[in-house]
């Protein structure tokens, strides 16, 4: 009963610790100007006007529009190479397939500060900075390794033997893994996406430094550039509200998807 | 329908492990042949191979005449149960079976009729609409069997597929298995360990081990005649009993006393330059309590160990005052049962007396012998040498 007390304690800590900024930023984005520094965690005025002033601006839509084309065009691309990779990774044996398992690891171990300077170059030589294009790659080449781990931990939790039986079954290849394989692997694929757009959305350093204008600005970055009506004036709020609206279209894909990702496919799929 | 060869078929791993040496089998329509042997002998290997699932190193398969070696398994039409039963775990009993006829683009009555008609055989018919998770074990083995019997291929290849079933239930299914067979009179090849499920199932059966065919032949020949040690002691539950003999004066000394030789015995042997010092086998069934044996055969005193009376005979375990016949078949047998020590130094003979024998842990008890059943194997070669051999 107390370890029980115990355990309860140090999650409620964690929980707090974990919730506390981003309810502060969700509090911040509901004050009003005027008390934006009173220090209240409840704000005591009321208001909407944040949510409204982001709206109303151009910067901002814009910069939504873009956040959600890249993230969206590179979770597609990477889950789709990664199931094809993962799927080669968990059931063939080729050679080098151990080299490139710990190429991909290292690649997503690799300092991405280190790589901004040549890759800001490259894309300026190749014209691929300030695009869409120009995001999406990178975005690609440091989520792909995170895809692939993800994925073929799933494919190795699909029983070979299914595969075999789809075979026997006079599946081809091909069939055998959209008709048996994909289906059991799909809480698989969404856990993949999730990580993979996660990453693309949130992700900062590339995007100030790759691109220089609206047109392929993300919302991380936009934020940076909020300026308040005037000079002088601090754009906290309006930031504030602008990080709580690109902090909802993750937890919605989260709690949406929860079920499918913990939910055990594959039983009933062999003995036990 | 159809028959299936292998001609002298290998397998040959990258790593360089041979899997499976140079198999000859010839398996004729309709007819059920069992492949039986521990662990990593190669049996599953070989299922494998003739489902196309692993490639063919050397050697040629045909089935229903036609070489197999390149196709594709989709192409062969044969059907596989597996050990784990491999169901779709996302469909339904009903798309579960209907499966391989979708793929083969039947329309949609026959399939309907034919996933009817499989269900029915297998009393499935209340169970077409759940899914495997929702199923028992022996009903998920059904399912298995459903899909493979399902679009009526030239044979059936079953690997272990009893198994994963508890005892009980493994013996009901396995005359299941039998009575499907015999109704559908497809061909078949079946993989287990268990040598009961060998003996009980098969038309025929293959003993494997380290890759290479033992012997091949009906149950009853490979219990009555064992071409060598290992198919004498892997086949037969409790096991042949093993104990070293020397060769005297046209009888042979053992720790049972002295069993004296047949002249044509004496003859082969000496044509077959046998060792002087054999291994013999003995079967359980070929000892009785001396008190009610009656015919010619020696009679020997020995240590009871344990008495098991099985309600229609007694297993009575004696303890010999000799050392265990050591060789190296013999301890891979052991330690394929399941036996994590080999037993103690000493032999054990295990016997089976009449029910009416008054048998008593801890005495010392006369026991009959029939000499002319024994078994004499070589040590070295692991040779039957009563055999007729050729």
């Amino acid at each position: 009963m107390r370890t029980a007390w115990r355990w309860g304690f140090v999650n409620v800590l964690v929980v707090a610790y974990a919730l506390v900024p981003v309810l502060w930023i969700a509090s911040l984005s509901f004050k009003t100007p005027a008390t934006i520094n009173d220090g209240n965690f409840i704000p005591r005025a009321w208001t909407l006007d944040n949510y409204r002033g982001i709206f109303q601006t151009d910067q901002f839509i814009r910069a939504l529009v873009n956040s959600l084309g890249i993230a969206a065009i590179s979770t597609a691309i990477a889950v789709l190479l990664g199931l094809l990779a993962a799927y080669a990774i968990a059931r063939l044996s080729f050679p080098g397939k151990n080299l490139l398992v710990a190429i991909s690891l290292m690649i997503a171990m690799f300092p991405q500060v280190s790589l901004i300077s040549p890759l800001f170059q490259i894309e300026r030589a190749l014209g691929l900075f300030d695009t869409w294009w120009g995001l999406i790659l990178p975005y690609i080449t440091f989520s792909l390794p995170l895809a692939i781990q993800t994925l073929s931990a799933f494919f190795q939790q699909v029983p070979w033997e299914l595969e075999k039986a789809a075979v026997m079954d006079g599946a081809t290849q091909g069939q055998a893994f959209r008709k048996v394989i994909a289906p059991l692997a799909a809480p698989g694929v969404v856990t993949g996406a999730i990580l993979v757009f996660i990453f693309c959305w949130n992700d900062f350093l590339f995007a100030i430094s790759l691109t220089s204008t609206e047109r392929s600005r993300t919302v991380p970055v936009a934020l940076s550039f909020f300026t308040g009506e005037s000079q002088f004036e601090d754009p906290t709020g309006s930031i504030s509200a602008a990080a709580v609206v690109i902090t909802v279209p993750v937890i919605l894909f989260v709690l949406l998807f929860q079920r499918r990702i913990v939910s055990g496919l594959t039983s009933g799929a062999v003995k036990g | 329908m159809a028959d299936i060869v292998l001609d002298k078929v290998s397998k040959v791993f990258p790593d360089g492990t041979t899997a499976v040496r140079a198999v000859d089998l010839h398996i004729v329509d309709g007819e059920f042949v069992i492949l039986v042997g521990p662990s990593g002998c190669g049996k599953s290997t070989t299922l494998n191979m003739i489902a196309g699932l692993e490639d063919i190193s050397s050697g040629e398969l045909r089935i229903g005449g036609e070489r197999m070696n390149e196709r594709a398994p989709r192409d062969r039409d044969i059907a596989m149960v597996f050990q784990s039963y491999a169901l779709y775990p996302n469909m339904t009993v009903r798309d579960n079976i209907a499966f391989p006829l979708k793929l083969a683009k039947f329309n949609k009555e026959t399939i309907n009729s034919k996933v009817l008609e499989a269900a029915r055989s297998l009393e499935l018919t209340d169970l077409l609409d759940r899914r495997p998770a929702g199923l028992s074990g022996g009903q998920r083995q059904r399912v298995a069997m459903g899909r493979a019997i399902v679009r009526s291929p030239k044979a059936f290849l079953m690997d272990e597929p009893l198994s994963n079933l508890d005892a009980k239930l493994r013996v009901h299914m396995r005359t299941q298995v039998a009575r499907l067979q015999n109704r559908l009179g497809t061909t078949t090849v079946y993989v287990t360990h268990d040598q009961t499920e060998a003996m009980t199932l098969g038309d025929r059966v293959v003993v494997m081990r380290g890759g290479n065919v033992q012997q091949v032949g009906e149950p009853q020949v490979l219990y009555d005649h064992p071409a060598n040690l290992f198919v004498a002691g892997f086949i037969g539950s409790p096991s042949m009993n093993f104990i070293t003999a020397d060769i005297e004066d046209a009888r042979l000394r053992t720790a049972l006393g002295d069993i004296p030789l047949d002249v044509r015995l004496i003859a082969r042997l000496r044509h077959l330059d046998a060792p002087r010092r054999l291994i013999v086998g003995l079967r359980p069934e070929h000892f009785e309590d001396a008190a009610l044996a009656a015919g010619e055969g020696i009679v020997f005193e020995a240590q009871v160990d344990v008495v098991e009376s099985m309600g229609s005979d007694k297993y009575v375990y004696f303890t010999l005052e000799e050392p265990r016949v050591s060789s190296a078949v013999l301890d891979e047998i052991a330690v394929d049962s399941g036996a994590d020590s080999l037993g103690g130094p000493t032999a054990t003979l295990v016997t089976r007396f009449s029910a009416e024998s008054t048998v008593r842990e801890g005495e010392i008890r006369r026991v009959w012998c029939d000499p002319s059943k024994i078994h004499l194997f070589a040590p070295a070669t692991g040779r039957n040498l009563t055999l007729p051999w050729d």
